[in-house]
């Protein structure tokens, strides 16, 4: 690094804004689009273990083990797989998704209070309508809550994709910023990774309160 | 082309091993020395500090802060935000563990801070009023009350923390802090896949390694008389505390 080279260049951001935008938008799709698949995929594990409830401990064995796995070896460890692609990354942060996704989501289905399950079995729901109109509902809270420390996880993560040649904001840290010695790029990708998980988690939590207005009250 | 045989035959020659400049012992050695210390540094700073504020319950919004930093800066970041200042201040000697070291301890402190303060917290405040009727001091309701009551939660925030920095040792050779990662970094620059694959094998196996260490240390090391224990929740910050893989 240049010794006079200052810590935050402002004239780079400036002219460099269209490609810091970019990174933005690529990072950001590759979250929105892991989480989404994350969640469908822990939901059905979910259901999976709910119906044949031996299965729960090796689900989450599985996916205990790979969350373990360093993800810059997961990302190589795929590449004999799906090659140096948007695949590669997407399949990983997927994964990791799961241990977090599939815990809450089965926790928070059973902690629904079994006289509330009575009630609506009094009230004549069938299995399907109790679940999807009471279960689902009360379990939100815990579901949402997963899903934002999944979230706030994937953001972290996918700043490592750049490794494997995708972009991101791991770009701007990583690529751009530190192999360069350049302090800028460093802090701008660091700054907006912060920012995205501040917004992404106040997003959810607030989407938490609309899907759950009755908890309001309780909320903090 | 397949790739798991050649990193697999990439471990079995033994002359990748042994080089003295870039053999596997010696970015092993790196890998496992940088963690270690890391985690020890992470710990004397952590875990007196999660005692205290568990113990005396003041500084809870302290901890809230440390988790919620711990969780929203990504593990890569640290390194890139420790290294300039380490070089501007150090020069040379501003690259390498040095920046390394500073960047997994900040890593490793949250999940071993918030842990401790949370178990401390769940422990039965009946107990600890029993401690103090029985005319304990402070310190021995902390030694003889607390922590044993609440160790499996705090063994859970060390072995977070353990799997954590293993893991982003690996992030530390783009400082120049070596590691296995030496071999993925640099390996997929000059796309010598075979390195690249050899040690994602070797680094997996670490982190799966020291998560069963921990993991047995921690079931080894519950009291007898909680032994019967309850199953922790998904929601036990033990379990969810821990934020990045890499």
């Amino acid at each position: 690094m240049n010794e006079d080279e200052p810590f935050i260049r402002f004239d780079w951001i400036v002219s460099n804004a269209e490609e810091i935008g970019q990174r933005l938008g690529e990072h950001v799709l590759m979250v929105v689009a892991s989480v989404v698949i994350g969640f469908v995929i822990s939901f059905g594990l979910a259901m999976v273990a709910r119906r044949y409830p031996q299965t729960y401990g090796s689900i989450l064995g599985v996916a205990g083990t790979i969350y373990a796995i360093p993800s810059l070896a997961l990302f190589v460890l795929l590449i004999p797989l799906t090659g140096l692609s948007v695949t590669t990354g997407i399949v990983a942060l997927v994964l990791y998704t799961l241990l977090i996704l599939f815990r809450n989501i089965v926790t928070a289905l059973e902690g629904v209070p079994p006289d509330v399950i009575e009630a609506a079995n009094g009230m004549g729901y069938g299995a399907g309508q109790r679940f999807w109109r009471v279960e689902l509902p009360i379990a939100m809270p815990i579901i949402v809550a997963g899903l934002r420390i999944a979230t706030v996880t994937t953001i972290g993560l996918v700043t490592i994709t750049t490794f494997i040649g995708l972009g991101g904001l791991g770009y701007l840290i990583i690529n751009s910023g530190t192999r360069r010695f350049f302090p800028t790029s460093i802090y701008v990708g660091v700054l907006l990774c912060v920012l995205l998980a501040v917004l992404a988690d106040l997003a959810l939590l607030w989407l938490q309160r609309r899907l759950t207005p009755w908890a309001q009250a309780r909320e903090p | 082309m397949d790739l798991f045989g050649e990193g697999i035959a990439w471990l079995a020659d033994p002359g990748n091993w042994t080089d003295p400049r870039n053999g596997i012992l010696l970015r092993l050695w790196e890998h496992v020395s940088l963690s270690a210390s890391s985690l020890l540094v992470a710990g004397l700073i952590a875990l007196p500090m999660g005692l205290w504020i568990g113990h005396t319950g003041r500084g809870a919004t302290a901890v809230i802060a440390i988790a919620n930093i711990g969780r929203a800066v990504p593990s890569v970041g640290w390194l890139g935000i420790v290294f300039p200042l380490t070089l501007a201040l150090f020069g040379r000697g501003g690259l390498g563990f040095l920046p390394s070291l500073i960047a997994l301890v900040a890593l490793a402190i949250p999940p071993m801070v918030t842990n401790t303060y949370a178990g401390l917290r769940e422990v039965d405040r009946d107990l600890v009023e029993a401690g103090r009727g029985m005319g304990m001091r402070e310190m021995e309701i902390l030694r003889h009350i607390e922590v044993p009551v609440a160790l499996p939660v705090i063994l859970a925030g060390i072995r977070v923390s353990a799997v954590q920095t293993v893991a982003t040792a690996t992030l530390a050779s783009i400082v120049g802090g070596g590691t296995l990662g030496e071999f993925i970094v640099q390996g997929i620059f000059v796309r010598a896949l075979d390195r690249v694959v050899g040690a994602a094998i070797l680094v997996a196996a670490l982190a799966i390694l020291t998560e069963l260490t921990f993991s047995f240390i921690q079931r080894r090391a519950i009291s007898p008389g909680l032994s019967g224990g309850r199953e922790w929740s998904p929601m036990d910050p033990g379990q969810v505390g821990r934020t990045t893989t890499d």
